[in-house]
């Protein structure tokens, strides 16, 4: 709720200060007004811009408060937050596949169970090896495969260092998904549910709100959130403190709980991002799991049978056959 | 339009072909109609419920469609290859084979991107692809080069069209008006007039030499569409050639079973003699010794270098319980029979040749699928996926009948040309009986002299 707050202050204090030029219309498509409901008023004032251009002063408590609201252009979704370079420090020494960041990324993308755009792998790198837990995110790669194929320009780099798409322009081609290494996109392939409250949404990649059908989608470091302040649910849900999220220009880093120096981390901890060899250049790196905090059975023995079965030919060779 | 006796003969036995249209030719395109009706049946869905109708999901994005249009558009560069080197080379025994290459090529390059527009997920966006395009990207790519040979085919087809249309002009064929009307305006007012000849030579002898490295380039791009990704069993530099000589491959058989198809069916015994059955089989032997050479250094390479990724692919492609059989079937009936049928002086007739060429041409089509689906269910990171469908490919029923139905349209689309115009490419017809000293006095130029004319 706080957070909640916080986020509502933000764009309150966005939309004060935001002249009638800089609006362009994103910002109001979306804040609808609804007075069904009909609350009591609260005495606070915002100016919003009408669809006919004119400033109006509308009590908030009339206000229908948009989790999803795009605050910015199509424009600045492309070209990102200035100044910043997100990355991403995954400990996977802490891992033990509880997979409150695979449903907080779901609830926060209203996107169903079948849709992982987070995923905890298995991973069990040779036959000696121990199998350990492998959240897998998209890794906004520095070089990236997927950009360089889509012929019209609706996957892009940022100058944050997101990879993002714009689902009003992505034909559908699938392209992407082909190129991309890391089998981290996914596709509409039926027209995708979309809660009540979101389908008069104004769509703005930053928010990916609401999905489109025919159309390519993956994780994209929550851009909206990250635009206020805030972290990624992931990072956010997480009871173990596995994701570090940050800004490698500050050389900072968070889990939540703590704040530690990025490259201070990634020394410390002999990090890795994976298969390098690929020259993708991820922005998501890996604490290899060493000193491991939970015995790897316990992300498994908890799990509903339908999850079980992605991981039983690792854990269970004996009753796979 | 003046024409000697022997293509007066021609005409007049390939008249009845282009004049009547009979019942039988109703009821086969009665069929291949039905075949097409089901296919937009599938699309309606396709386009109505989304891309969930299809075997396609998020690890194999791809499937028959990609499959069907590698092969498609391969046998229409391959029809453009080959027609263009022997308008280029000049071979006189060649010329009936023309225009069925042709034919061959137009159709195809229609039917073959039709297919790879299946695989977007949004039709209503297509545009996109010309107001935001991205030039990095091997897509683009492929549609600049697919428009662009589209053009060039269409107008090396057409330019070979000019002669044959004006000696249906002049013929005062037995066919309704308004295709007397359009043979007229088709022919462009051609008389074979020395000016006009030497134009139209030179104008065909330039969009021959524009094809054939086009059809080649664009091939290529075709490839990396494939070889610009990091996946094993795609990123390959051989790719390009690999692709190019599959597709020359692939149209040699097309071909040599339109040859013999037409041949039955409208009596050309003496324009697709015995002499043409064996050239071509020649030729698709000595590609098939190329797409074996080229198939075996792609394997070897991969499995003797043994790196982990690309040991998956080829321990699915080579194991019987995933692809072994399929692989198998491919590389015999693709590579070995058609060298062995002929080598062999035995089984070097037309009928035996045609059998390799028809056995080879849908293990090509086998061997797609294998290029394709293998690698796509291969994937960097462990799938765990529980959803079979996810896993492992499996086409669907519409994927099936937008396919039949792609297939339906080639055929029908091949016999309604042929209802159109002469299969054997009458203007340019000589006399076989000739000597060849009497030959050098026909008025078409040897290309040498008409490069040098250029």
């Amino acid at each position: 709720m706080e957070k909640q707050e916080n986020l509502d202050h933000g764009r309150r204090d966005f939309l004060k200060t935001i002249t009638a030029v800089a609006v362009a219309g994103a910002a109001c498509g979306s804040m609808a007004c609804s007075c069904n409901s009909a609350p009591a008023p609260v005495e606070k004032k915002v100016k919003l811009l009408s669809p006919d251009g004119e400033i109006v002063e509308i009590d908030s408590a009339y206000l229908n408060h948009q989790e999803h609201m795009a605050i910015v252009s199509k424009l600045e979704a492309r070209q990102g937050i200035a100044g910043k370079r997100f990355v991403m420090v995954v400990d996977l020494a802490l891992c033990k596949n509880a997979r409150k960041c695979v449903s907080a990324c779901q609830k926060w993308h209203d996107r169903p169970e079948d849709t992982e755009w987070l995923t905890v792998k298995l991973m069990k790198d040779s036959e000696q090896s121990a199998p350990y837990w492998f959240p897998k995110q998209c890794f906004h790669c520095d070089n990236p495969p997927c950009v360089k194929v889509c012929p019209v320009d609706a996957t892009y780099k940022r100058q944050d260092g997101i990879v993002l798409i714009d689902n009003d322009r992505c034909i559908g081609c699938k392209f992407c998904m082909a190129a991309c290494p890391y089998s981290t996109r996914v596709f509409n392939w039926s027209e995708p549910h979309i809660l009540p409250e979101m389908e008069n949404l104004a769509y703005n990649p930053e928010t990916g709100m609401p999905a489109k059908v025919g159309t390519v989608e993956k994780c994209d470091f929550c851009p909206d959130r990250t635009r206020a302040g805030l972290l990624p649910p992931c990072v956010e849900a997480c009871p173990n403190g596995v994701f570090y999220f940050g800004d490698e220009n500050e050389d900072t880093v968070t889990n939540g709980s703590e704040t530690v120096s990025f490259s201070q981390l990634i020394k410390d901890r002999a990090a890795y991002r994976f298969m390098e060899e690929l020259g993708t250049k991820p922005r998501v790196y890996y604490l290899p799991p060493k000193d491991r905090q939970f015995p790897v059975e316990r992300g498994y023995e908890n799990l509903p049978e339908n999850l079980k079965d992605r991981f039983r030919d690792i854990m269970e060779p004996s009753k796979k056959s | 339009m003046e024409t000697t006796n022997y293509q007066q003969a021609a005409l007049n036995h390939q008249r009845n072909g282009i004049e009547k249209f009979s019942k039988r030719t109703w009821m086969w395109t009665a069929f291949f109609a039905i075949w097409i009706l089901v296919g937009g049946y599938a699309l309606y869905l396709q386009i109505s419920k989304g891309h969930i109708v299809t075997g396609m999901r998020d690890n194999v994005v791809w499937g028959l469609f990609i499959v069907n249009f590698i092969f498609f558009i391969g046998l229409s560069y391959a029809g453009a290859i080959i027609s263009g080197l022997f308008h280029l080379l000049n071979i006189k025994w060649a010329k009936p084979l023309i225009r069925l290459a042709q034919i061959m090529t137009l159709v195809s390059v229609i039917v073959g991107p039709v297919f790879i527009l299946l695989c977007v997920g949004r039709f209503d966006r297509l545009h996109h692809l010309f107001i935001y395009p991205r030039l990095q990207s091997p897509m683009t790519w492929d549609v600049l080069a697919i428009l662009t040979y589209f053009v060039g085919s269409v107008l090396f087809l057409y330019m070979s069209l000019i002669k044959d249309f004006a000696v249906y002009r002049d013929a005062k064929l037995n066919v309704p008006a308004w295709r007397q009307k359009l043979y007229k305006i088709l022919a462009i007012g051609y008389r074979g007039a020395a000016s006009q000849k030497r134009h139209l030579i030179i104008s065909q002898n330039l969009l021959a030499i524009i094809i054939i490295p086009l059809s080649i380039m664009v091939s290529s791009i075709l490839s990396w569409i494939f070889g610009m990704t990091l996946r094993p069993g795609w990123h390959s530099t051989i790719f390009g050639p690999y692709f190019v000589l599959g597709a020359l491959y692939s149209g040699m058989g097309v071909l040599i079973i339109a040859m013999w198809m037409y041949r039955r069916v409208y009596k050309l015994q003496q324009y697709f003699t015995d002499k043409h059955f064996i050239n071509l089989g020649y030729a698709m032997m000595i590609l098939a010794a190329g797409y074996g050479y080229f198939t075996f250094s792609e394997y070897f390479t991969n499995w003797f270098g043994s790196a982990k990724w690309d040991s998956e692919v080829i321990d699915k492609l080579f194991n019987p319980a995933e692809y072994g059989w399929w692989t198998l079937f491919a590389n015999l009936f693709g590579i070995l029979v058609p060298i062995i049928i002929v080598a062999l002086p035995f089984t070097r007739k037309k009928n035996w040749i045609t059998g390799a060429a028809f056995l080879m041409v849908i293990a090509l089509w086998v061997k797609r699928y294998l290029i394709i689906v293998p690698t796509l269910e291969t994937p960097a990171i462990p799938m765990e996926d529980t959803r079979a469908a996810y896993v492992k490919y499996t086409a669907t029923w519409p994927e099936w009948a937008l396919t039949f139905a792609g297939i339906a349209f080639f055929f029908m689309a091949f016999m309604l040309i042929a209802k159109f115009v002469t299969v054997v490419p009458v203007s340019d017809l000589e006399d076989p009986s000739l000597s060849r000293h009497s030959k050098e006095s026909e008025t078409i130029l040897p290309a040498s002299e008409n490069l040098q004319a250029i």
